[in-house]
């Protein structure tokens, strides 16, 4: 797509913004948002994702608990995958093709690959030491000029903890929250690579990180510079957008990092992930998308979602929470463990969390904690429904969701089998799948990813 | 006697005021001791006077005790939080509500945590209504290599929190502790000794630069004597360097045994050289925290009767102390014969703790890791914690005498989807509402049809 169809689609009113521009929904498995991409001189787009899957063997997973991501439920069930995707998923009645390897999946359950909206894996990796700090471009309240792919370092041990005891087979890394505007993120298919570009998920949009409130106005107002305040966080922000529209409503003939990437959210290609706590900002900051033209896909953090479910819903917003931390800031001093029943109960969108190299690692516990607190206050939220909120709406807002995020036939055979209710404390990923490609099982000690990092170490290999 | 079912109805059960311990029994109830047995369904608990009566199966009920029917609940004793910052902070960031830490302290070793606890901290109410009765609080290194002195306290909804105070030293001696050192493990070590040595050499010495001779030991009411010299100023020391008077005071009974030392360290080496401590200072009452890299030094930490209060689920090497870090390192330590509880300040909030207990017990199911049973793992965060804690089975058990400290869960205690539905400290039944809950009730809905949310209360 040439410049100017763009233009014409997306620079117009607000309101056709979002109607023309919206990238949360489906994406095509085949579709390539590539043709509106950053593009080098030649025409390549750079940093290229070279991720292809690994060999898998048509495998047929049979008579274990189905939830398949989009709220469906198949007791005694029956998944089919092979060369990469799902072939099949049904009852016991589905016939199982010549040559699949069948695995006994009674008394156990199947979820989607696990995805993780939030993580800074790779930026933060462990060792947590300062010369792996390089998750926050802290120099500037806006950059959007920097890509956090650059930071990811791919032999990050949390990459392998995250697929065996998580079952995460993507993720999107984002850059921290120190500026208004920290950066393009990068989605993953959690699969181990010598390079970022190995790692990078095919034809996934970009994100753009955004944080609003007390940290943007700690970092930069504690050296004397703007913004020291929240109306100095909108202040550099809307300030930003506008220098931005400028760009993009010219030839952008002349090649600009920073304008580039705020020219993609304005265009709709490049997806909005918003830190934000409180509900007066969250709804400011979605005027603010408004006034300037682009949409906010989610808010993540978002720990008082619950008090604005219904703006959220009316403008189609998600939100990516904690199941229940709180009060380690002011802004966070009212996070309750209802919040994402309460958001779900408004019809709105919630995606669980972790933003924690451990976090990841329980998302299926936190999912199942969220519910439970629910449940306390009289809003019954149903198991396969509850798995949705660390599958397919994460894939929704990542605009992943047309390729991954749940088992439907086509998608990639990204899958877990739990050896019990993930939804239960005492289970455990007992096999992952990405793209068809058994790359964790708990039956086979060598069938786990170590980093280079952990070699020679001691517990080299270990279960962990 | 009085017959109801609990979970459908307790609100008519007619118990009097809250200040008052209660006798009162739950029958049919899956009953949790805390001691590392397995659960016991259809039990029976009495709680009389404050304290439990009896508990298990075939428990008769005395005439006249008020009795819940505890069918399809479980009851267990409360859980025993280690170690913790509960009562000294409100909000993490806004540091002047926020007493975790005094990096600008002139203080170390003398600090003590207990007269800034604040029973009223919504931290408190929070893990009170996630079935947390107990807790050891402590605040963290932070000038030195000394955090200072912490306490044992209930969560009970009163003005007295102090179950016992100075109950425990803390000090850092890993890769924190060598920072708070001016660099280096060796620093921290010749620190560490030259404290110590310091110390003893002032508990033995009663004229010290030439003041007067000890006065009579006084006593503040709890086990922990106090020692005289942090109460009056009649010793003078000329020659600090390193540490204060009042900080080599405090460090008095530390040396002598009588107080409890919490060592934070990780690494295997580390802890090696913590053990070889009690060569040199061999009344050292140790306790490990952290102890990541434990599960290769069990046997060495059985050998030397010291308890881990350990972290469950790092996994990973989150510094270079932390390189052989496994979820299977309690399950390890367990199995060598070390006395192990979980500790609380390795996760987000304290009540987690039954959460990381379950995760244990799952990796049971998972060839090559090292778990703990249901049992194991429940005394991980009761019994365990209590009597590391010096509580004996005073507290984390249901022991006939035990503190009358019950919770009564909608389920299995360990499981993510299972919470408290009564807590009972020392027999007072305790109110479970607090600032989350009532904003939960506030927006429950949204309508604000007739009068905005601030009037919804």
């Amino acid at each position: 797509m040439n410049r100017t169809i763009r233009m014409a689609l997306c620079a117009g009113a607000a309101s056709l913004m979002l109607g023309a521009c919206a990238s949360t929904g489906a994406t095509e498995p085949d579709s390539t948002p590539a043709a509106r991409e950053t593009r080098a001189d030649d025409g390549s787009v750079p940093f290229a994702s070279t991720y292809e899957r690994y060999p898998g063997a048509p495998t047929a997973l049979v008579g274990a608990t189905i939830y398949d991501g989009t709220g469906g439920e198949i007791r005694g069930g029956t998944v089919l995958f092979a060369d990469g995707k799902v072939v099949g998923i049904g009852d016991a009645s589905l016939a199982i093709p010549e040559g699949y390897t069948r695995i006994d999946g009674r008394g156990k359950f199947v979820t989607p690959g696990i995805i993780d909206i939030h993580s800074h894996l790779g930026d933060y990796p462990t060792p947590s030491v300062d010369a792996h700090s390089d998750g926050n471009e802290a120099t500037s309240p806006t950059t959007p000029e920097v890509w956090a792919e650059h930071s990811v370092w791919p032999q990050d041990p949390g990459f392998s903890r995250a697929l065996a005891n998580g079952g995460v087979t993507s993720l999107q890394i984002l850059p921290g929250s120190a500026n208004l505007m920290g950066g393009r993120s990068v989605t993953l298919k959690n699969v181990p690579s010598r390079t970022v570009q190995g790692m990078k998920f095919p034809g996934a949009p970009y994100g753009f990180k955004m944080a609003c409130g007390e940290n943007p106005k700690r970092v930069y107002g504690g050296r004397g510079r703007m913004p020291s305040t929240r109306m100095g966080n909108f202040a550099v922000n809307r300030q930003t957008w506008l220098d931005a529209k400028d760009y993009a409503e010219g030839d952008r003939d002349k090649r600009d990092l920073a304008k580039e990437t705020l020219a993609g959210v304005l265009d709709g290609d490049i997806l909005v992930h918003n830190h934000c706590y409180r509900a007066d900002e969250m709804a400011l900051v979605m005027d603010m998308a408004k006034e300037m033209g682009y949409r906010v896909t989610a808010f993540h953090h978002a720990v008082e979602s619950y008090k604005i479910g219904d703006l959220l819903r009316e403008n189609d917003v998600c939100s990516a929470v904690w199941a229940d931390w709180y009060g380690f800031k002011m802004e966070a001093y009212d996070g309750i463990p209802e919040n994402a029943a309460l958001i779900h109960n408004q019809g709105a969108c919630v995606v669980i969390h972790s933003d924690s190299e451990n976090g990841i690692q329980r998302l299926n516990q936190e999912a199942a904690k969220a519910q439970a607190a629910g449940r306390r206050l009289g809003i019954d939220i149903p198991d396969h429904d509850v798995i949705g909120w660390i599958t397919l709406n994460a894939a929704k807002a990542m605009g992943i969701d047309g390729m991954t995020g749940s088992l439907e036939r086509g998608k990639m055979a990204d899958v877990v089998l739990w050896n019990g209710d993930p939804l239960s404390v005492y289970s455990r990923p007992e096999k992952v799948w990405v793209d068809g490609a058994l790359l964790y099982d708990a039956l086979d000690r060598k069938r786990r990813p170590v980093s280079d990092f952990e070699l020679g170490q001691p517990g080299e290999g270990d279960v962990k | 006697m009085i017959r109801n079912t609990l979970m459908a109805a307790a609100a008519a059960i007619a118990f009097a005021a809250p200040a008052a311990a209660q006798d009162f029994a739950i029958t049919n109830a899956t009953l949790a001791t805390g001691d590392g047995s397995d659960p016991i369904e259809g039990a029976t608990i009495v709680v009389r006077n404050g304290r439990v009566d009896a508990a298990g199966a075939g428990v008769t009920v005395p005439a006249g005790v008020p009795t819940l029917d505890g069918t399809g609940s479980w009851v267990t004793p409360g859980l025993f939080a280690t170690v913790t910052d509960l009562g000294l902070w409100d909000v993490g960031a806004v540091s002047e509500s926020n007493d975790t830490r005094a990096g600008d302290s002139p203080f170390s070793a003398a600090l003590d945590v207990a007269p800034a606890i604040n029973p009223q901290s919504q931290h408190v109410k929070v893990s009170r209504a996630g079935g947390i009765t107990r807790a050891a609080v402590a605040t963290m290194p932070s000038s030195s290599i000394f955090g200072g002195q912490g306490a044992i306290i209930d969560t009970g909804d009163d003005p007295d929190p102090i179950v016992r105070a100075r109950a425990f030293q803390v000090v850092a001696l890993g890769e924190g502790g060598a920072r708070r050192a001016g660099g280096s493990r060796v620093s921290a070590h010749a620190l560490f000794r030259n404290a110590l040595r310091e110390a003893r050499q002032y508990g033995a010495d009663s004229r010290i630069s030439g003041t007067a001779s000890r006065p009579p030991e006084q006593r503040t009411g709890d086990d922990m004597p106090l020692d005289p010299r942090l109460v009056d100023n009649r010793t003078e020391r000329g020659d600090d360097v390193l540490l204060s008077r009042f900080d080599a005071a405090a460090l008095v009974p530390v040396v002598t045994g009588a107080q409890k030392l919490y060592v934070m360290v990780e690494r295997a080496a580390d802890i090696r050289a913590v053990l070889a401590l009690r060569d040199e200072f061999p009344n050292l009452d140790l306790v490990l925290v952290g102890a990541s890299e434990g599960w290769l030094v069990a046997h060495a930490i059985a050998a030397a009767n010291v308890p881990v209060i350990a972290d469950a689920l790092d996994d990973l090497p989150e510094s270079f102390e932390q390189l052989g870090a496994t979820q299977s390192n309690i399950g390890r330590m367990v199995r060598a014969g070390v006395k192990v509880a979980l500790n609380a300040s390795a996760m987000e909030q304290p009540r987690y703790l039954p959460q990381f207990a379950g995760n244990l017990v799952a990796l049971t199911e998972l060839p090559g890791a090292d778990g703990l049973s249901w049992g194991q793992a429940f005394a991980a965060i009761s019994s365990v914690p209590a009597q590391i804690s010096g509580m004996g089975t005073g507290a984390g058990t249901l022991s006939p005498g035990a503190m009358g400290d019950i919770v009564v869960w909608d389920g299995d205690p360990l499981e993510v989807s299972s919470t408290p539905v009564k807590v009972y400290i020392d027999g007072i039944e305790q109110p479970l509402e607090n600032h989350q809950t009532r904003l939960a009730e506030r927006y429950r809905d949204l309508d604000e049809s007739d009068l905005p949310k601030a009037y919804d209360w």
